[in-house]
């Protein structure tokens, strides 16, 4: 007889740490077999669709860049305010800010050709959605209110703001009533990244944040001091550290990096704010940041797997005829057995022998 | 008047149901020490399953039955994951929810946009008949009363019974309970179980008795409402439910407004219900002192038994 226990380590284990991202996605397949065959779908024929089509074309590979764009960068800036313990859940609502800022510049400065405006329109995105994420903070910090509801109900709230604006002050006056603004000038938007694809270069501005965040996360005394005011919130009072400044410092850069997401929709493949701006990549890219490990460079091979399962959604539903209900199963599914895993990488599984069954078996080599 | 006094009154009854089972359940869980965020998806998932079990059974009861057990198994990989895998609460919570929303729509994808029978009302003789008080209070389904009982009865056993103190006992000091010789895994296990399961009849009693009708995304943020109830409530029972009423109150304000004739643009409307809650968040959590005494003190904190 014997019992398992949990032990807790007392060094971090890289090995753990790649293994246990890998197990997760490997029983992710395994569900997802299971689902497949619900809806009378070999899972090969499923995971064909969903994961080797996109990659088969160039257009599919474009497709996955374009997807992996704001969720690389959304999920580098959440992550930062996960270690820092500050959740924010409501970049979806950050992102729509964002895109509504850079949007009223892109329409109120139409017609000019001035290289300086998609800049500056990427950096009032960022900022809208700064503000955004900036009135959790405050509340949070002057109130106490929880920033998790309070992120959560600015989302829903910056959706009907969007809905608001399209539908009266920002519609296009020669749209035939449509609830869009009009199509951005070709200042106004992002360069294609390849010819005959809809990637464009704003994913170039999440390769930079990831790199920023590195230096961030792994060599400024800053980020030290959000992540210590995360794992051990007394060791950083004791040390000085201020605990208003962290939850500020997370929600700010969270929602710059939302923001900033946001512009690359309405100036990249959209080309004008419309009521759909996002396919929940707010809420996608907090699975993207879990499963990266909460580490910038595990980002980007989880925001890549999953523009992936994104974009192979779209084909398995076209191919194969199964639900846009099955990426989002599949994305639960993903994070939840990576937070099962995540066990391993604090503790690991020690047998332990009970007392009883060692007298017996004493007793048996004895005789 | 008297018609739009009616329709708040009787309304608000109606509108309040599937906050008040979400957040009663919610209310349990937090209790004893744990934060499930997957209520939303919980509510979600118990929807579709009732909706689907109204229309091939008829029977409400089963509907709110399936949609409690459906919302329950969903719970039971929160509970695992966070109890026994000692995974974060809070991204457990979210994952889970992610889940439940997927869930839902595969099970609901077939019945997009069809309506049920809703359940009939109860019929109160003479009481029915007075003047506004009949069609305000005593005009209403089954499950209107239940979960006023429902209230009563949690209240009851919260306060003053040993399984309450247990529960409680838990949630404040799980290495005390422990010490005591109570299985704090297991108990914190069922309440999650339990407010899975409130979360379930919360979604399904929207989507086959409330609405009668299925559309993707229904639960519309009312489950992240609930948990926001439990925390205007200060984990007080009588305060959760009474936050509830006046939350299924200001929903219908949208609909009578309208009626009245104000000209407000529609999205402001929409988004008073979530406005409203960040200000009465903040109005209640300013006083930090309160908030702590009052919330469970191991509230979210990872337990992990040490034998």
């Amino acid at each position: 007889m014997s019992k398992f226990r949990l032990e807790q380590r007392t060094q971090h284990s890289t090995g753990a740490a790649f293994m246990v991202p890998l197990v997760a996605v490997f029983l992710t397949l395994i569900g997802g077999s299971i689902l497949f065959l619900f809806y009378n779908v070999s899972p090969i024929n499923g995971f064909h669709a969903l994961l080797i089509e996109p990659l088969s074309s160039l257009y599919g590979v474009g497709e996955v860049l374009l997807k992996m764009g704001p969720l690389l960068l959304i999920a580098q800036g959440l992550a930062i305010g996960f270690r820092a313990n500050v959740w924010n859940i409501g970049a979806e609502g950050q992102l729509i800010v964002g895109a509504i800022c850079a949007a009223a510049l892109a329409i109120w400065l139409d017609g000019t050709t001035s290289p300086f405006l998609l800049p500056i329109m990427v950096v009032a995105g960022a900022l809208g959605g700064m503000m955004w994420a900036g009135i959790a903070a405050w509340l949070r910090t002057s109130f106490n209110a929880n920033e998790i509801l309070v992120t959560f109900m600015l989302s829903s709230i910056a959706l009907q703001l969007l809905y608001y604006l399209v539908s009266g002050p920002m519609r296009d006056p020669q749209g035939f009533n449509f609830p869009q603004s009009i199509l951005f000038s070709s200042a106004a938007t992002f360069d294609l990244l390849i010819e005959n694809t809809r990637a464009n270069t704003s994913l170039l501005i999440g390769l930079v944040v990831t790199f920023a965040a590195w230096i961030f996360m792994q060599r400024s005394l800053m980020g030290y001091k959000l992540i210590v005011g995360g794992t051990a919130p007394a060791a950083a009072r004791y040390a000085g550290f201020s605990e208003k400044k962290s939850i500020w410092l997370a929600l700010l850069i969270g929602g710059a990096a939302a923001g900033a997401a946001g512009v690359g929709e309405v100036a990249g493949p959209l080309g004008m704010l419309q009521r759909n701006i996002s396919p929940g990549y707010g809420f996608a890219a907090i699975i993207v940041a879990f499963l990266g490990g909460l580490h910038p460079v595990g980002i980007i091979f989880s925001s890549a797997l999953m523009a992936l399962l994104y974009v192979g959604g779209d084909f398995a539903r076209l191919s194969v005829g199964l639900p846009s209900a099955v990426t989002h199963i599949l994305q639960g599914l993903l994070l939840t057995f990576y937070l099962a895993g995540a066990v391993l990488l604090k503790y690991r599984v020690r047998r332990v022998r009970t007392k009883q069954p060692n007298i017996l078996s004493k007793a048996e080599d004895t005789s | 008047m008297t018609a739009t006094i009616i329709f708040l009154i009787a309304g608000m009854f109606a509108a309040t149901v599937p906050l008040l089972f979400a957040a009663l359940g919610e209310l349990v869980v937090e209790k004893s020490g744990m934060l499930n965020l997957g209520i939303e998806g919980m509510m979600a998932v118990g929807a579709a399953a009732g909706f689907v079990t109204v229309a091939l059974t008829g029977s409400h009861w089963l509907g709110l039955a399936a949609g409690a057990v459906a919302a329950l198994s969903v719970s039971m990989v929160f509970a695992t994951l966070s109890i026994f895998f000692l995974a974060n609460q809070v991204a457990t919570g979210l994952a889970v929810g992610v889940l439940g929303l997927g869930i839902s729509a595969a099970i609901g994808k077939n019945y997009e946009g069809t309506t049920v029978p809703t359940m009939g009302k109860i019929d109160f003789g003479f009481l029915s008949d007075i003047p506004i008080i009949g069609p305000s209070f005593f005009n209403h389904d089954p499950i209107v009363y239940l979960a006023i009982i429902m209230a009563i009865v949690l209240w009851y056993i919260l306060k003053h019974t040993k399984l309450g103190l247990v529960i409680r006992a838990v949630g404040e000091s799980p290495e005390s309970a422990n010490a005591l010789g109570y299985p704090v895994s297991r108990i914190r296990f069922l309440a999650v179980l339990f407010g899975g399961a409130m979360a379930g009849i919360g979604g399904a009693y929207l989507s086959t008795i409330y609405t009668s009708l299925w559309a993707d995304g229904m639960v519309a943020g009312r489950g992240w409402i609930a948990v926001s109830l439990v925390v205007f409530g200060s984990w007080i029972l009588p305060r959760v439910a009474i936050g509830a009423y006046l939350f299924g109150a200001i929903s219908l304000l949208e609909l009578s407004i309208q009626g009245l004739g104000f000209d407000i643009p529609s999205q402001i409307l929409s988004a008073s219900p979530y406005i409203i809650t960040i200000i009465v968040l903040v109005v209640i959590s300013r006083n930090r002192a309160y908030i702590q005494l009052n919330s469970p003190r191991s509230l979210g904190q990872t337990y992990k038994s040490s034998h």
